[in-house]
């Protein structure tokens, strides 16, 4: 006789553990299965080298959804910050540098340039606060005779309407812009720009000329930490905090978790899915079946091409997911010294990202399959603010690295070692001898991430974040409301509405939408 | 000293359009040209001696044919041959070819790749699909979204139910198209790089865009709505040159009573009490008119013809944010015979009509990065014709003419470094370079030959940093947000100020589509109405 539940997740990773307690709280019975030994997805922390710790993907924390804190009552569950604001720290490439906090600047900027930067800064903040009620409703889906989908489309032209005609006006031109237009419309300051225009690329196949990135950049700034928007914290422990954190909500709501617990497939029985298998042959009925794991994954592995019609297999099929993103994770026997910062600033996020023609250089290699010769790159020292991540007197720099493509020539197995070596050789540039203290080092290229955390592609989101892959077409037309094709079968995970950033929200909108469903 | 009902600005193909419905509709029209020559960049000029060089724009489709038949331009002596389609030549010799004919394009495909061929039925349906979808809003004035005016909501209305009717599957496809890179849509179709490569390059030619880009599909669309005699994608030839175009446009409008003024290039829109009442010459000869249409680019109009004081901040701040950044170069030559090209069969002249060497995705895409970087393409995509082979009145007996449409061309290069001189000199070389290493004979056969960097766009004609369209075709610059939110139905904040030009929706190509939207904005203003016949002021 085999187990039965409610509701099953596959995969722990935030938004499937977001999912599971949102279910549970609202009664049902659920259980996780996630693959790997320890839940978290790719907001974990993990020991990279001994008595060395670090976030392995994810880094820090920008967009978590308050929503999602106060329903976890993730502070109740030990979530708490070494900083919920850091300030970021744009690198130069000549020992200049620009700290960046809040509102604030400090460092050499032509006049005038400090207004301009808090004008744009204050106008994409209002932007993005309008536009964050679109995050948590699950979006319509068109041409349908549905009610709840035409209330659906109502209520986000309203949303939208609700700006104001100048701000609806200024959003419906920008969106479809560039971010390195917007930025160089407004400002002068190349260090400025380059750091500015790297929010809005990090994680996605486009460089700051790409069209679409301005919107990516708005994505971003919808987040808030502790009510401040546009915040980027870090969390006590790492990214694994949040998650654990979010696991102890699972627990306390009655949510079944088991670990090391790879699905093989998902069962379908008069075309509704009523379970999985596991890898090890082992057999779980449920109600509902629901795939954090990333789209294509779920469609084509988990589920097989014969459970759906052609043209949703193609729509999958194209689904795109270039990741560019490699982590970079060091062990260093003291603190290293970058080149005019101070003790303090080594505590905020660095970016190697001098200029705008810097990062799209970075990623004109990326589309031929090559990687950048000079990287541009977001540095952490988690451990100097946080002494559980490393042994006394030592460090951990954590660095994602931007662009390097998961479909490299030559292959990643003879790359991998000599991307590190790159990147610690231009790391060396910025604070002379680093490269001396290392101790160990562990690279993760998109295809090492797509291993470790099953992201098809080694993207961070599942799915590039473009235009024709938002909303109502996440990620594909036909699956974007949660629900899919195969009755019983669902999706919460980075690759729904509204997609990745560690923020949770897909898995809370695939629970609203399940409970609904379920009447 | 004579009032006139209408005064335009520039004797381009736009400029003429509109004024030829006012003069239709009974207005008293005077176009006011800068050059001693009409036309703006559908021209044809003798440049050299016995030779006649459609010398900016230099093929016809999109004009769009409610506008030819309302103009009566055939009768007025415009003539269009279609040609069959492109071929590209590839570096190991070989070449893919576009036929008219479906089954010998078929063949051709197939002859690359066998799913290739396959794929291509769908591929062109969905264009055709999305062509059919987009057609009728080309001669409609684009709603404001913002607004909650009866007229916007009942054309927003509109739209959105000719959206609907698409159908579910069809609206996601729509929405997708307009947003994708031309890569990644060809991805969605073909395996053969070839193929991709020889259909992407509509979807770059005068954009500030890479193949890669996302929104290149539409820009590909763009140039694919077009039709020659009711062929929907085709192209073809204005006999005697693009100029054929705007002379039997001057000849329709100068039937119906309209005057045009040649050397006479606007100085100073007039403006008094917030209205424009007329234009201040260079030589500073004033014409007043009822209305003012300006077929110049937003930039010109706003920021050079008009003292700032008559406009508010907030509109003058984004028309300084227009993007209008030229991206392409072009070269006209004359050939003392036809080049020979090897790879190509010698049984099919009309083989080498048009003409590709760029091969690959990657080499196009590599062409933008050196636009990004500030240099023209080393190793460029071409758009080359040799217009003779089909229309013999452009070149002595024998002789032939060839354009050669060179993307991509930056108009401010890196270090500030000037286009004339050695990098002018260069910038040609490497065009003649391209095409000698399909043709050993073509270098020899040059007669003459005009290099035309972005600026010489600007100075000849007019367009700001040689842009072809007026302003880029991106998302951010189409429809309602064409040229500024707010502004995109052909008024601006001047009362009696019009734009009638490709800055205004549906934008660039000769399409003669603002000129037409525009004079039906400006009829509705002035309480005229034209005659009911013409599709070219339904909308």
């Amino acid at each position: 006789m085999s187990e039965r539940y409610d509701s099953l997740i596959i995969g722990g990773g935030h938004n499937g553990l977001v999912c599971a307690a949102t279910l549970a709280q609202a009664g049902q019975q659920v259980l996780v299965l996630e693959a790997r030994e320890q839940v978290g997805g790719a907001a974990v922390t993990e020991e990279f080298a001994p008595g060395f710790k670090v976030s392995s993907c994810a880094h820090l924390l920008y967009q978590l959804h308050p929503q999602v804190v106060t329903d976890l009552k993730l502070k109740d569950h030990g979530l708490t910050f070494v900083n919920p604001d850091l300030a970021t720290i744009a690198i130069g490439s000549d020992g200049d540098f620009l700290r960046l906090h809040g509102p604030e600047i400090w460092g050499d900027l032509p006049e005038g340039e400090l207004a301009a930067y808090q004008a744009l800064r204050q106008r994409l903040l209002k932007m993005a606060a309008a536009l964050r009620p679109l995050l948590t409703m699950p979006p319509p889906r068109l041409g349908t005779a549905g009610t709840a989908d035409r209330h659906g489309l109502l209520k986000m032209g309203w949303t939208l309407r609700k700006m104001g005609q100048s701000q609806l006006r200024d959003f419906l031109r920008i969106a479809g812009m560039n971010v390195a237009d917007l930025l160089e419309d407004e400002l002068s300051a190349s260090l400025l720009k380059g750091a500015l225009a790297w929010d809005g690329v990090v994680g996605s196949h486009a460089g700051p000329r790409s069209p679409g990135t301005v919107l990516s950049y708005l994505y971003r700034l919808t987040g808030q930490v502790d009510n401040r928007q546009g915040a980027i914290a870090q969390p006590v422990g790492g990214m694994g905090t949040v998650t654990r954190a979010m696991l102890e909500a699972c627990q306390a709501a009655g949510v079944t978790v088991q670990a090391n617990a790879p699905v093989g497939q998902i069962k379908v029985q008069n075309d509704r899915a009523c379970g999985v298998v596991l890898t090890d042959g082992r057999e779980i009925r449920a109600n509902a079946v629901i795939s954090n794991a990333d789209p294509r994954h779920t469609f084509l592995d988990l589920l097989g091409a014969r459970h759906l019609d052609t043209g949703f297999v193609t729509r999958i099929r194209r689904l795109r997911a270039k990741g560019n993103v490699s982590k970079l994770h060091l062990a260093l026997d003291g603190t290293p010294s970058f080149t005019g910062l101070s003790a303090r600033d080594l505590a905020g996020r660095l970016l190697i990202s001098p200029s705008i023609d810097y990062l799209e250089e970075a990623f004109n290699p990326a589309k031929y399959g090559e990687f950048s010769r000079s990287p541009a790159m977001e540095i952490t020292l988690p451990s100097l603010q946080d002494a559980s991540l490393a042994p006394g007197g030592k460090q951990v720099l954590s660095a994602t690295l931007c662009y390097t493509p998961y479909a490299l020539k030559g292959g990643w197995e003879v790359m991998r070692e000599r991307l590190a070596d790159q990147v610690i050789d231009q790391l060396e540039l910025y604070a002379p001898g680093i490269k001396a203290q290392v101790i160990d080092r562990e690279i993760l290229t998109p295809r090492d991430l797509e291993m470790r955390f099953g992201m098809a592609g080694g993207h961070w989101h599942h799915a590039e974040m473009a235009i024709d892959q938002l909303l109502m077409m996440r990620p594909v037309p036909g699956a974007a409301q949660y629900a899919t094709p195969v009755a019983g079968l669902y999706l919460c995970g980075a690759g729904s509405h509204p997609g990745g950033g560690v923020m949770g929200v897909a898995g809370m909108n695939a629970a609203h939408t399940i409970l609904n469903d379920k009447g | 000293m004579k009032h006139y009902d209408v005064i335009i600005i520039g004797a381009g193909h736009n400029g003429l359009t509109c004024a030829c419905y006012l003069a239709r509709a009974g207005l008293d029209v005077l176009v006011l040209e800068r050059n001693d020559y009409i036309g703006g960049a559908a021209v044809s000029r003798e440049l050299y001696p016995g030779w006649t060089y459609s010398n900016c724009s230099y093929v016809c489709s999109l004009l769009r044919p409610e506008i030819i038949r309302d103009l009566e331009l055939p009768r007025h002596g415009l003539q269009v041959t279609p040609y069959e389609g492109g071929t590209t030549l590839t570096r190991d010799g070989d070449y893919l070819a576009s036929f008219g004919d479906h089954d010998i394009h078929r063949r051709e495909i197939a002859r690359h790749n066998a799913r290739d061929a396959e794929a291509y039925e769908l591929y062109s349906t969905e264009l055709k699909r999305q062509c059919r979808f987009i057609k009728p809003l080309l001669l409609r004035t684009p709603p404001d979204p913002t607004s909650f005016k009866p007229r916007d909501i009942k054309e927003l209305l509109y739209l959105g139910k000719r959206f609907g009717d698409l159908g579910e599957a069809q609206m996601y496809e729509t929405l997708r198209f307009w947003s994708m890179s031309i890569s990644d849509f060809l991805d969605e179709y073909f395996e053969s790089d070839l193929l991709k490569a020889h259909l992407a390059g509509s979807g770059i030619i005068g954009t500030a865009l890479g193949p890669c880009s996302p929104g290149s599909a539409y820009v590909l669309l763009h140039h694919y709505m077009g039709e020659v005699d009711g062929n929907i994608g085709a192209w073809g030839f204005a006999r005697g040159g693009m100029g054929a175009i705007t002379q039997a446009m001057a000849r329709s409008l100068q039937g119906h009573g309209g005057e045009i003024l040649m050397s006479a290039g606007v100085e100073q829109v007039l403006v008094e009490n917030d209205r424009a009442v007329g234009v201040c010459l260079q030589n500073g000869d004033e014409y007043r008119g009822r209305m003012v249409i300006s077929n110049m680019d937003a930039k010109r109009t706003f920021l050079k013809a008009l003292d700032p004081q008559h406009l508010p901040d907030d509109f003058l701040k984004i028309v300084e944010r227009f993007k209008i950044r030229g991206s392409s170069g072009k070269l006209n030559i004359a050939l003392d015979g036809l080049p020979d090209f090897p790879a190509l069969p010698k049984d099919n002249p009309s083989l080498s009509i048009n003409l590709h060497f760029t091969d690959s995705i990657e080499r196009m895409e590599r062409a933008y990065d050196d636009w990004k970087r500030g240099t023209w393409s080393k190793d460029p995509y071409l758009d080359c014709l040799i217009p003779t082979l089909i229309d013999p009145t452009m070149a002595p007996p024998g002789k032939h003419y060839m354009t050669v449409f060179v993307q991509y061309a930056p108009p401010y290069l890196a270090n500030g470094e000037s286009w004339d001189g050695p990098n002018r000199e260069a910038f040609g070389q490497t065009v003649i370079d391209q095409i000698s290493e399909h043709s050993p004979n073509f270098r020899d056969l040059i007669l003459h030959a005009e290099v035309r960097s972005p600026w010489d766009l600007e100075n000849e004609v007019g367009l700001t940093e040689g842009n072809i369209f007026q302003g880029e075709l991106t998302m951010d610059q189409l429809l309602f947000n064409r040229p500024v939110p707010g502004f995109a139905q052909y008024r601006t904040p001047v009362k009696n100020l019009y734009l009638c030009g490709s800055s205004a929706h549906p934008g660039g190509g000769v399409m003669g589509a603002p000129g037409a939207n525009a004079a039906r904005e400006v009829m509705r203003d002035l309480g005229v109405r034209g005659p009911a016949a013409m599709a070219g002021l339904r909308g």
